[in-house]
C-alpha cells in the first residue's frame, strides 16, 4: 500500500470519521487494495531485470506444444505469465489471474488447469499443450477447432481458447458427451458474452467430430 | 433486397479460425520492442483530496522511467462532469491518481510502493437517499448532481419529503419531469391501483477482456492498440484524450474482448499508456487487472423506484406513475433513467402517464451505458408488478401484456415519437406457440418433493438502429471486393454480417470478398458507433448505398468501353456484362482496371459531396486501387427504431433450501429480417443470460463505513456461469421487415437482456406464489425468508449490500 499520511486525526470516534489507522484496519477488513495488486510479473519483453545475487531465477527447459523451450524463469512466475511473455504464446488470455474465469486454461500432461495459478517451475518435465499447440503445421485445425468454426462459436471469443483447451480434455476423456456432461466438463471456464448455448452445441458437435476424426 | 443469396443465411465469419487458434491479437497481446510496463496508484479511499505527492524516491529507483499524473493530461472541455485518466480529487475508491512506467511490473509496483501521498479525505456516500437527505453528504465538493452536463449542484429533498414517506420511497423534488396525458384522471378510471417501492442494483460491466492498452510513438504519430467497441469513432477520442488532431491517431483494435457498453468509444485509460510512452520515449503496455476492471471499468447505474400502475378489470393500463432515483456514480450523467421513461412508455402504452426523476451522484465508480442502459432496470422492476396485477384481476400473463402493447401506429415518450415498426402482438403470440403456453402455464406451482415449479414471461424493448452513416468499398485489379468496415468487431459478427449485404449486391461470392476491419490505418469510412444496436440497421443500408454506387460505376465503365447505355448492363457472376447477355461484358478484375484508368469518380479520386470527412480521408487512401463505391445512406426514414424480445422460462425453486434452477427458457424477437439466423439466437440467447446473473447472482456489496466494494472479483460478482443456464434454450425471431429500411433488418443487441432478468424474476415469483420481493437480484437468502416469514436483513432501498 502506498503511503499515506493523514494530518489531521479525527476530533471524535464517530463511525463514520477517518483516522489513519482505523481507515487501514477497515481497508484491509474490506479486502480491498490501494493499486492493483494483482499479477506483477517482471516481463522480460525487452527489458527484464538481471537477477539479483542469490536468486532463484534460472534458465529451464519446458515442453510446450512438443517443443523444448529454453526459458528464463523466476521463482515465483506463473506459467500465463510465462508463455505470454516470454514465449510468445499470447493465444492463452489472462481474464482474471485468480482461477476465476478458465481464460488461461492448458493442458498439463493433457490435464486442464488455470495457468494464471500454476508456477512455471512446477511443470518441468510435463508436457504443455497451449491453443497454439491444437492446429496441424500445415494449418489443418484439430477436430475441436473445426466444429467451433463450423458451430460459428462464441463472440467476442476472449474466452475461446480457454473453453477450446477445455473442449480438447473432455472429448479425450467422453466420446460423446450429453449437453449435461459437457456443461460439466465446461464448467470451469467463463463466458461474459454468456454464449453457453452454441458454446454446448459447439461441444457436443466437437465430440462428434472428434470421433469421427 | 431482404431475399439475396447470403443475407438471411448461416456461415462462419472469416475471424474465427484466428480466434479459435489463438492467432487473434487483443490489445495485450502486442509487444513492441523497449516495451515498458505500466502500473497506477489508485485512491485508498472513496473520495479524498490529494495535497501532496512525493515522487522522489521512486523516480531514482533503476528501472523506473516515467512518472504520469493527472497535471500531464491535456486540458479537455468538460472536466466538471465526465472523468479523466487521472485525478488530484479521487471520487471512487480505485480511481487512478498516478501511472509509473517501469522495465517490468514489479519494478513499476515497487515504484508506486515508494510514493508518498499525502490525502485530505472528504465526505463519501455510497446510497443516493442519504445524500438526499437534508444535511446528507455530497459526493463531490460543491454538490450532489450534475446540472446541465457542466455543473455540480446540490440538492436536498425536505425532512417532511422523508417523514411522509414511512417504509415507501420518498418523492421530493425531481430534476426531470413529464406528463402525458392526465394521470389523476388515470388512476381515477382503474379498478385496481398498484403502489410499489422497488431497487435495482447497480451492476460492473466486467467484459472478460480488461481495458488493457498498449502504446508507442512513430514520425509523431500514435500507435494505439485498445480494447474498444468501435474502431473508427474511438480514434477521434483517443485524439482528444491525448491532446493530439484525429489525423495524428492510428488506432488498432482488431478483436474487442467483449464491451456491453462499457468499451464504446474506447476507455477512459487509454491516455495513460499513450502519455506515458510519449514521456518515456519508449513504448508502454498498462495492463489492466481485474479488480481494476471493476473500478475504473464501468458500470450500470442502479434505480431506486416507485412505481404507481392503475388497471382497468380487463388490464389495460390507465395510469403509470412513476418516479426513479439514479444511482450516477461520481461522474457525468446517466441516460439510464430517462431512457427507462422510454420503455415504460413503449411497452405499456399506458392511457396517462407520469415519469418523474432524479440522478443522484456517488462515490462510486463510474457509469456507462450497459446492454439497454436503462430498459433492463425497469423491465425487471415493471414486469413482476404487472404479473401481480394479472394474479389479481385473474389475467393470463401474455394476456396482459397484449392488450397494453404497441404498434406501428404508437407514438411514445416524452416527445410522442413514432417507432418504425413495433410488431409486439405478434411476437408475444409466437413466444406462446413455441412453448404452447397453455400448457406451459399450467405446470406453474407444481411441486416435486420440497421442489416448486414457476413460470414467467417478460416483455423487453430497446432501440435498434440508426442511420446516415458512410459505406466504402472497392473491387480490385485481383477480382476481389474489399469491404472497409469502421465498426467495430465486438463479437456480434456485425462487422461481417453487414459488409455481406455489397456482395449479394453485386452477386460476388463471400470467398471473393475481404472485410477490413480493426486499424484505422487501413482506410476506414465514418460509421455508427458499436453500441445501442446501431450497427445492423445502419450499415446494412450503408453498405447497400455503397454497393449501390459501386455497381453504377461498374455500369458506367462497361457503357463507356462497350458502348450503350449504363442502364442495359447489369453486374453478375463476376461480370459486368449486357443484360441478359454474361458473355457480352468484362471480368469486375477488368472493370477495376478500367476504373483506375478512367481515374475520377470511378476509382475515388472523386467522391461524393455529403460524406463524413473522414470517410473522404480515408476514399483519398484508396482512390486509384479498383473501383470504388463510397456513400452515404441516405434512405432516411421516420420515427425511431426498437426492436422487442419476449422471454419465457421456467424455474424450480427449492422450498427448503431457497436454490433456483432455471429449466426451460424461450426468447422471441421483433428485429425485422434476419441476416445471420445462428448469430441473432447467440445474440438472444446469451443477452438474456446475462440477464439471469442479475436476476439471480450480480450484485455489488459496499462497506457503508469506508466506502470501499467487496464485490471486485468474477467470484464474488458471480457472473453466470454455463451451469446456471437451462441445457435446452429457444431462440426465435419472427421475421417480418422493419418497413424503414430497404434489407427489412432491425439491431437486436440490447433488448434481450431485459427480457432474460425480468422472465426469471417473474417466475421465481411465480414459484414461491408471493409478488412482493422488491428487489432484485433474488437470492437464496431473501427467498427462504420470504418463505419462512422470516424479516429481511435489508430494508428496500438499501443499495449495494
Amino acid at each position: 500500500m502506498a503511503e499515506t499520511e493523514l494530518e489531521q486525526e479525527p476530533k471524535s470516534e464517530d463511525d463514520k470519521s477517518y483516522s489513519r489507522r482505523n481507515f487501514i484496519k477497515g481497508v484491509i477488513a474490506g479486502g480491498a487494495a490501494t493499486y492493483s495488486a494483482g499479477y506483477l510479473f517482471r516481463a522480460g519483453v525487452a527489458n527484464a531485470q538481471s537477477s539479483a545475487p542469490g536468486a532463484v531465477e534460472r534458465l529451464i527447459t519446458l515442453r510446450v506444444n512438443g517443443q523444448d523451450r529454453r526459458v528464463d524463469v523466476l521463482k515465483q512466475e506463473t506459467l500465463a505469465t510465462t508463455l505470454r511473455y516470454k514465449l510468445g504464446l499470447t493465444g492463452t488470455k489472462m481474464g482474471c489471474d485468480r482461477a476465476e474465469c478458465g481464460s488461461c486454461t492448458v493442458l498439463l500432461d493433457g490435464v486442464t488447469h488455470y495457468s494464471c495459478s500454476v508456477l512455471t517451475h512446477t511443470v518441468r518435465g510435463r508436457e504443455v499443450t497451449t491453443i497454439e499447440g491444437l492446429a496441424n503445421d500445415d494449418g489443418t485445425l484439430h477436430p475441436v477447432q473445426q466444429a467451433v468454426v463450423d458451430g460459428a462459436g462464441f463472440q467476442c471469443a476472449f474466452c475461446a481458447p480457454g473453453f477450446i483447451m477445455s473442449m480438447v480434455a473432455m472429448v479425450d476423456a467422453n466420446q460423446s458427451p450429453s449437453r449435461a456432461e459437457a456443461a460439466q466438463a465446461l464448467s470451469g471456464n467463463l463466458c461474459r458474452c454468456c454464449d453457453y448455448d452454441k458454446i454446448l452445441d459447439c461441444a457436443v458437435s466437437a465430440a462428434d467430430y472428434s470421433r469421427r476424426g | 433486397m431482404a431475399n439475396g443469396k447470403l443475407f438471411g443465411t448461416n456461415y462462419s465469419p472469416p475471424d474465427l479460425v484466428a480466434k479459435m487458434t489463438g492467432k487473434a491479437k487483443y490489445a495485450e497481446d502486442f509487444r513492441a520492442e523497449g516495451m515498458l510496463m505500466a502500473k497506477l496508484l489508485m485512491s485508498p479511499m472513496p473520495h479524498a483530496r490529494v495535497r501532496n505527492i512525493d515522487t522522489r524516491a521512486a523516480e531514482a529507483m533503476e528501472g523506473v522511467h516515467a512518472i504520469l499524473t493527472a497535471d500531464d493530461l491535456p486540458e479537455t472541455d468538460n472536466l466538471v462532469g465526465s472523468d479523466r485518466a487521472l485525478t488530484m480529487e479521487p471520487m471512487y475508491q480505485g480511481e487512478p491518481i498516478l501511472a509509473v512506467a517501469a522495465v517490468d511490473e514489479q519494478t513499476a509496483a515497487n515504484a508506486i510502493e515508494a510514493i508518498r501521498v499525502d490525502y485530505e479525505p472528504l465526505p463519501f456516500v455510497i446510497n443516493p437517499l442519504d445524500s438526499l437527505r437534508p444535511g446528507g453528504p455530497n459526493a463531490r465538493v460543491g454538490g450532489n448532481t450534475v446540472k446541465d452536463r457542466k455543473d455540480v449542484v446540490e440538492i436536498k429533498w425536505t425532512a417532511q419529503d422523508f417523514a411522509e414517506a414511512g417504509e415507501e420511497m420518498p418523492m421530493g423534488q425531481p430534476e426531470e419531469e413529464f406528463e402525458l396525458g392526465d394521470i389523476a384522471k388515470g388512476f381515477e378510471e382503474a379498478d385496481l391501483v398498484l403502489d410499489e417501492t422497488l431497487y435495482h442494483q447497480s451492476q460492473s460491466h466486467h467484459p472478460l477482456e480488461s481495458r488493457s492498452c498498449m502504446a508507442y510513438w512513430q514520425n509523431d504519430k500514435l500507435y494505439i492498440h485498445v480494447s474498444t467497441q468501435s474502431a473508427q469513432r474511438t480514434a477521434p477520442g483517443v485524439a482528444r484524450q491525448v491532446g493530439i488532431d484525429p489525423t495524428q491517431v492510428v488506432l488498432i483494435a482488431e478483436y474487442c474482448g467483449g464491451g456491453f457498453g462499457s468499451k464504446i468509444g474506447g476507455t477512459v485509460n487509454m491516455a495513460i499508456a499513450a502519455l506515458l510512452s510519449k514521456k518515456a520515449g519508449r513504448p508502454v503496455m498498462h495492463r489492466v487487472t481485474r479488480s481494476e476492471e471493476n473500478a475504473y471499468g464501468r458500470a450500470r447505474p442502479g434505480f431506486q423506484g416507485r412505481i404507481k400502475v392503475g388497471f382497468k378489470a380487463d388490464g389495460r393500463i390507465t395510469a403509470f406513475d412513476m418516479y426513479l432515483i439514479q444511482d450516477n456514480g461520481a461522474y457525468g450523467r446517466s441516460g439510464d433513467f430517462t431512457s427507462a421513461s422510454r420503455c415504460v412508455s413503449l411497452n405499456y402504452t399506458p392511457l396517462n402517464m407520469r415519469f418523474r426523476g432524479i440522478s443522484i451522484l456517488t462515490n462510486t465508480p463510474t457509469r456507462a451505458a450497459q446492454r439497454a442502459p436503462g430498459g433492463v432496470q425497469i423491465t425487471a422492476m415493471v414486469e413482476p408488478v404487472i404479473d401481480k396485477a394479472a394474479k389479481e384481476l385473474n389475467l393470463d400473463r401474455i394476456e396482459i401484456r397484449k392488450i397494453n402493447a404497441p404498434d406501428n401506429d404508437t407514438v411514445y415518450g416524452s416527445n410522442q415519437h413514432n417507432v418504425t415498426s413495433a410488431y409486439v402482438r405478434e411476437t408475444l403470440d409466437k413466444a406462446a406457440e413455441m412453448v404452447n403456453w397453455e400448457e406451459f402455464k399450467q405446470q406453474s406451482g407444481r411441486t416435486n418433493g420440497s421442489k416448486v415449479t414457476g413460470v414467467g414471461v417478460a416483455l423487453s424493448s430497446y432501440v435498434a438502429g440508426s442511420r446516415g452513416f458512410d459505406g466504402l468499398m472497392v473491387i480490385k485489379p485481383d477480382g476481389n471486393l474489399y469491404v472497409h468496415q469502421g465498426i467495430g468487431n465486438l463479437g456480434t459478427h456485425s462487422t461481417f454480417d453487414t459488409a455481406r449485404v455489397a456482395c449479394d449486391l453485386l452477386d460476388i461470392p463471400w470467398e471473393n470478398t475481404v472485410v477490413v476491419w480493426g486499424n484505422t490505418g487501413k482506410h476506414l469510412p465514418h460509421s455508427s458507433v458499436q453500441a445501442g444496436s446501431q450497427t445492423t440497421h445502419a450499415h446494412t443500408r450503408a453498405n447497400l448505398a455503397a454497393a449501390t454506387a459501386l455497381k453504377k460505376n461498374l455500369q458506367e465503365i462497361a457503357a463507356k468501353e462497350l458502348g450503350g447505355s449504363p442502364d442495359s448492363y447489369d453486374v453478375s457472376g463476376g461480370r459486368v456484362h449486357r443484360k441478359g447477355n454474361r458473355a457480352s461484358g468484362m471480368t469486375l478484375a477488368h472493370a477495376a482496371e478500367r476504373a483506375i484508368e478512367l481515374g475520377a469518380k470511378y476509382d475515388g479520386h472523386e467522391v461524393a459531396e455529403d460524406i463524413n470527412e473522414w470517410t473522404k480521408t480515408a476514399a483519398a487512401g484508396l482512390a486509384g486501387q479498383g473501383a470504388m463505391g463510397a456513400a452515404k445512406d441516405n434512405y432516411g426514414g421516420e420515427g425511431d427504431l426498437w426492436s422487442f424480445v419476449v422471454g419465457v422460462a421456467k424455474v424450480e425453486v427449492d422450498r427448503e433450501t431457497g436454490a433456483v434452477a432455471i429449466q426451460h427458457y424461450t426468447a422471441v424477437c421483433d428485429t425485422g429480417s434476419v441476416m445471420n439466423p445462428r448469430g441473432l439466437k447467440a445474440q438472444i440467447l446469451g443477452g438474456s443470460v446475462q440477464g439471469f446473473g442479475l436476476a439471480r447472482s450480480q450484485k455489488w456489496v459496499y462497506d457503508p463505513k469506508w466506502g470501499v466494494p467487496f464485490t471486485q472479483r468474477l467470484y464474488n460478482a458471480k457472473p453466470p456461469s454455463i451451469l446456471d443456464v437451462p441445457l435446452e434454450m429457444e431462440g426465435a425471431a419472427i421475421e417480418i421487415p422493419d418497413p424503414q429500411n430497404p434489407l427489412g433488418a432491425k439491431g437486436i443487441g440490447e433488448a434481450p437482456f431485459g427480457a432474460g432478468v425480468a422472465a426469471v424474476l417473474c417466475a421465481i415469483q411465480d414459484a414461491i406464489g408471493e409478488f412482493d420481493l422488491k428487489r432484485s437480484p433474488m437470492m437464496t437468502d431473501l427467498i427462504i425468508n420470504q418463505l419462512e416469514n422470516q424479516a429481511q436483513p435489508y430494508k428496500v432501498l438499501e443499495t449495494d449490500v
